[in-house]
């Protein structure tokens, strides 16, 4: 009842095939940027900012990335930590040789070497399938990292071995460094995340998405129709990987500040994974879902305590936490295993039919 | 370019003719800490022959059994009973799994039950420490880590040890696979879960006897690594090193687990002893996996794994 | 069905309301301290003792004295897990917390690079006691961070002088065989360059071997080490590689008085695995461990006693766990510095790092607190943060670590220069200008 779609024609072939054709949805999406855009930067404190909404819009991204490889193209990768790290280390070489170049065309140029890189590492998946080739991705994962240690060029031979995110401004306004508010961080890393996923929504829609769902389902009957494997899974990593390295350039510009290798280790490519998965294979709302649940269940369940006046020791505070996140993930598995969007998209059936049952 | 290659052959095998004794060392010790992968490649291989899920918390499982053990050691339990006692429990928790994960997601996917193992593995972690303490726990088996010398080689008393567990482990599982009426149904259930349901294979009780028998070879696994370095998180890190063992033995196949692991044992102390030192170190955790990746891309399903039989 | 939509308003408001609920405000006298630990995950071993040493410290203050000299401290800990972004994460939630935090001890060198140069905008001091960045040690670049008292250049400089002095002599070097077993991390490679700078300076060989991490299976480097056959071995370890190295060294019969590890690496956790083959094992460090001080008489009377404590009572006195005493005691007679110059009240976090700058620990003071012969006296300075202070050697003997040397000085002409250096390298990067020193109190 509060979904009706009655009365709404569409008179023309791109109304129809619009993102969002329903007018309720409409709506919805733009209050939720207006709200995100305007609202959340006065409302928010720093530490929301700081250590919830900036991490939750980074990993987004980076789960966009994995979900079109992993989701839509079926390859899994446990490669994001790496490539994330391409990334970082790119755009850090790129904004200290140009200084006065703009830190947003950094990170694109950042993302573009990470591609590259990501086709690279991504030749393997011609050869080998399934859990194989993630287990195989984890080469770039440790061979990238350990590159980006031992030679100190990445660093520019700093002696403490980690890269910092000098100050840069964009048009006038504070976005990297120290002195760079975190309202400012925040709008950044959504404006960037909201062009990816707009890009990503209309590539899956349309003759790219649709080959490497075919891919993803049946490889041989799609190469027989003539998807070309080569240039789809080639196509997939770059991508893919192109938003996995603006995510980590982000990561260490918006985000910490300053990081070494270790931040980018195998635990960030298991909870890239992890978010996809859970958030829904194959769905651009569910990288959003996925990023979410993922960042905050641990916030919240660190803070719940504080609420409920219970003093509990740290560690045992910590150790609960790690069995509830367990938990909470098996739980819904079982409830639902394609994901938290799918729970959205069943959501959003009910929704249309309300108050009626079916 | 030819001083280039010079550096990065000629040197290295000159550098190992130059010392064969030194070199047999080298072998010996990629060996060992190989079949000490194997160890826990091996509950892995178990538990995805049998149930056709990649457990992605065999690591924390291999934890768990360790700190189960020296948990009841230092509470005074001889190690006999101490063993029994862990092996219950590592039973109790097969059968806990299998009624509250793995029931429930009966014939899902493969990626939505790895899924349900990564939530098992956070769990499992949390809980381990919640139960016995986030101290390091020494481990005392009565095998001392000393060496002694064989033809001026040095030979370590607990690798040894090691590598004979393994062995023995090894031929009790492929008997237990190949001979008898339980093994010839895990691997029905392996091949397709329904099908084994429709010809009465109880999958109940079948899938609890293999995370039972994974978790046996965890506690195996846990004691070699916990006498090794002490009882302590980081084992759990270990799965991560027996992963290129998988992907080079298949992940079906149980002597692929051991074959699979010497080559990726001796592969990796080679590279890192002689070729390392060429760009500075540190080389083998990558070189494992480039290793596994170099044999996967020659035999995309690990040199014993299942042959893939693709339908279109 | 109302019940239902019940718990989701509470689940919301909740989680609306979670970082906002604690922001209490301090009442008038009481100072904040945040301590950050891991207690839990892979490095939980370390930073136990240390936590539980620095909360017991804080603690017996409060209940025997009242506080600093009448102020109580609020302790609250938050748990990192050694990770940076949960590190990051404790800093945003603490900063601003019961009034404000007056100083933070990272307890990890990635947290610490993180947090300096927001400690700077945020003004808040940081101090990275023997770890963090060693550049951050030139306070001309870098006030608000500290590092004393001495850092990991230092640390090496006084390894190899200790090492001259068993050989005979820092001539008797030359041609001696030492190797730098280290954790292949941006901490493990600190010590290198001015290893590799004494290297030339002495004639002694060294050779760097970088283990992966975590280090649990260290095979490889260890063959290596049988094979080159060095002297000594020096190592710069972290977590479970320091057991396995301790164990893998035992195992190839190397003579383990001739193994020295770096202060984070020379605790019991690091020896206890290996049972006997431990023995002889040598570790640096910057305070004497055990019980024999008045301090623990009174933690342990003030603390434990009153059922006020976290750890375990057979725990007190471990290499870690006094290394968190003397942190806590750091912090506390900075606190008192200050208050010297403003006052005996709660004091601003200006007044924290005047306090911190003008540090100086007497052994007169050291009596006075109870803990006579336990640390080196400290100076620090605005251009000098570390006190470039020495550091002693102990020896685990199977059952606890004795101390074997005396205090053994860095070599400062060699480690300043390079310092100074790569604090312009790191303080330019971060846009900072120098201070002068000599225009200020």
């Amino acid at each position: 009842m509060i979904y009706r779609e009655a009365g709404q024609f569409k008179s023309s072939y791109a109304s129809d095939q619009a993102v969002f054709p329903i007018r309720q949805d409409r709506v919805v999406v733009a209050l939720g940027l207006v709200a995100a855009v305007i609202a959340v930067p006065l409302v928010a404190d720093e530490y929301w900012l700081q250590a919830v909404l900036i991490p939750f819009l980074i990993y987004s991204l980076a789960a966009l990335g994995l979900n079109l490889l992993t989701g839509y193209a079926g390859q899994v990768s446990l490669g994001t930590g790496g490539f994330m790290a391409v990334g970082a280390y790119s755009a850090f070489k790129l904004t200290g040789a140009f200084p006065g170049l703009n830190v947003l065309v950094a990170f694109l140029l950042a993302g573009l070497i990470t591609a590259l890189v990501g086709m690279l590492f991504g030749l393997p998946s011609l050869r080998i399938k399934g859990f194989y080739l993630a287990v195989a991705t984890l080469a770039s994962q440790f061979f990238l990292l350990w590159l980006f240690n031992k030679v100190a060029w990445f660093t520019d031979y700093a002696s403490s071995g980690t890269i910092t995110a000098p100050p840069r401004t964009v048009a006038g306004i504070m976005v990297t460094g120290p002195a760079a508010t975190a309202e400012i961080r925040y709008l950044t890393a959504l404006a960037l995340v909201a062009v990816f996923a707009v890009i990503a929504k209309n590539l899956v829609r349309g003759r790219v998405g649709r080959s490497w769902m075919a891919i993803r389902d049946r490889d041989i009957a799609a190469e027989i129709i003539g998807v070309r494997p080569l240039r789809t899974k080639m196509l997939a990593f770059a991508i893919s990987s192109f938003m996995i390295g603006v995510a980590g350039a982000e990561y260490v510009f918006l985000y910490l500040g300053s990081a070494e290798t270790l931040a980018f280790d195998i635990n960030v490519s298991f909870l890239v994974l992890f978010m996809v998965i859970i958030g829904g294979l194959g769905s651009i709302l569910g990288s959003f879902l996925g990023a979410g649940f993922i960042v905050m269940v641990p916030i919240f369940l660190t803070n719940v305590p504080h609420l409920v006046g219970l003093a509990m020791p740290v560690a045992l505070q910590k150790q609960i936490e790690l069995m509830v996140f367990g938990g909470l993930i098996i739980f819904f598995l079982i409830a639902e295993p394609h994901g938290l969007a799918r729970l959205w998209q069943i959501g959003k059936e009910k929704l249309r039919l309300w108050p009626f049952p079916y | 370019m030819l001083d280039l290659l010079n550096t990065a052959l000629i040197g290295p095998l000159r550098d190992m003719g130059g010392s064969p004794a030194f070199l047999v060392e080298v072998i010996i010790g990629g060996l060992a800490a190989g079949l000490m992968y194997s160890l826990v490649a091996l509950g892995f291989v178990l538990i995805y022959k049998a149930s056709g899920v990649f457990n992605f918390a065999q690591g924390v499982m291999v934890l768990f059994a360790a700190l189960t053990l020296v948990g009841l050691m230092e509470r005074g339990a001889p190690l006999a009973l101490a063993l029994l006692a862990t092996a219950l429990v590592m039973g109790a928790l097969a059968f806990a799994i299998e009624r509250v994960v793995l029931r429930p997601l009966v014939n899902q996917e493969q990626i939505i039950l790895f899924m349900a193992t990564i939530g098992l593995n956070f769990f499992l972690e949390g809980l381990g420490e919640l139960a016995w303490g986030s101290n390091v726990k020494r481990l005392d088996v009565g095998i001392p880590d000393t060496s002694f010398m064989v033809w001026g080689v040095q030979i370590n008393r607990l690798e040894l040890t090691a590598a004979i567990t393994a062995a023995v482990m090894v031929a009790v599982i492929a008997v237990f696979f190949q001979r008898t009426r339980i093994g010839r149904a895990l691997r029905a259930v392996a091949d397709d879960h329904e099908a084994a349901l429709s010809i009465g294979i109880p999958l109940n009780t079948i899938w609890i006897v293999v995370w039972a028998a994974a978790g046996l070879v965890s506690i195996v696994a846990g004691i070699m690594w916990g006498a090794k370095s002490g009882v302590q998180f980081s084992l759990s890190l270990i799965a991560l090193k027996a992963l290129p063992v998988l992907i080079l033995g298949g992940f079906t196949s149980v002597p692929g687990a051991i074959v699979g692991g010497l080559i990726i044992g001796v592969g990796e102390k080679i590279g890192e002893v002689y070729w390392g030192p060429l760009v500075g170190g540190a080389i083998e955790n990558w070189f494992a996996y480039v290793l596994a990746l170099a044999f996967l891309l020659v035999r995309p399903q690990g040199l014993f794994g299942e042959k893939i039989i693709e339908r279109v | 069905m109302t019940l239902r939509r019940v718990m989701i308003a509470l689940l919301a408001a909740a989680l609306i309301a979670a970082p906002a609920a604690g922001t209490a405000w301090a009442q008038a006298k009481e100072m904040f301290v945040p301590s950050l630990v891991y207690r839990t995950g892979p490095y939980a071993p370390s930073g136990t003792p240390f936590a539980n040493g620095m909360w017991d410290y804080l603690t017996m203050l409060n209940e025997r004295d009242g506080g600093v000299n009448g102020v109580k401290l609020i302790v609250e800990e938050c748990e990192t897990q050694y990770d940076t972004k949960q590190g990051v994460e404790c800093y945003e939630r603490l900063k601003g917390k019961n009034g404000g935090a007056m100083v933070f001890n990272p307890l990890s060198t990635g947290i610490t690079y993180q947090l300096i140069p927001k400690a700077a905008v945020d003004k808040v001091v940081v101090h990275s006691m023997g770890y963090g960045m060693t550049a951050a040690s030139d306070g001309r670049w870098f006030p608000w961070v500290f590092t004393f008292p001495t850092t990991y250049w230092s640390q090496a400089s006084s390894v190899i002088r200790y090492i001259g002095q068993q050989e005979g002599g820092l001539e008797k070097l030359k041609g001696k065989k030492i190797v730098h077993v280290f954790h292949n991390s941006p901490y493990g490679k600190e010590a290198n360059p001015t290893l590799e700078e004494l290297s030339r300076k002495y004639g002694f060989e060294l050779t760097l071997l970088a283990v992966d991490h975590p280090g649990q299976e260290q095979k490889a480097t260890w063959l290596q080490v049988r094979r080159i056959n060095p002297n000594w071995i020096y190592m710069s370890g972290w977590g479970v590689m320091n057991q396995v190295a301790v164990k893998e060294a035992a195992a190839i019969n190397f003579p383990m008085d001739h193994f020295i590890g770096n202060w984070w690496s020379a605790s019991e956790a690091d020896v206890i695995p290996a049972g006997d083959g431990a023995k002889g094992y040598k570790g640096a460090t910057f305070h004497a461990p055990g019980t024999s001080f008045k301090v623990h008489a009174d933690i342990v009377k003030y603390v434990y006693d009153k059922g006020k404590n976290i750890g375990p009572k057979d725990k007190i006195g471990e290499a870690l766990y006094n290394r968190g005493v003397v942190n806590a005691m750091y912090m506390t007679e900075a606190f008192r510095t200050a208050m010297a110059k403003f006052g005996n009240k709660p004091l601003t976090t200006e007044q924290v790092r005047w306090g911190y700058e003008h540090f100086n620990l007497t052994e007169a003071r050291l009596d006075q607190i109870g803990l006579k012969g336990f640390t080196h006296p400290v100076k620090v300075t605005c251009e000098d943060h570390e006190g470039s202070g020495p550091v002693l050697i102990q020896q685990w003997d199977g059952k606890k670590w004795n101390v074997v040397s005396d205090w053994i000085q860095p070599m400062r002409e060699v480690v300043r220069p390079k310092l100074e250096a790569a604090a312009v390298e790191e303080g330019k990067k971060l846009g900072y200008t120098m201070r002068d020193c000599s225009r200020e109190n």
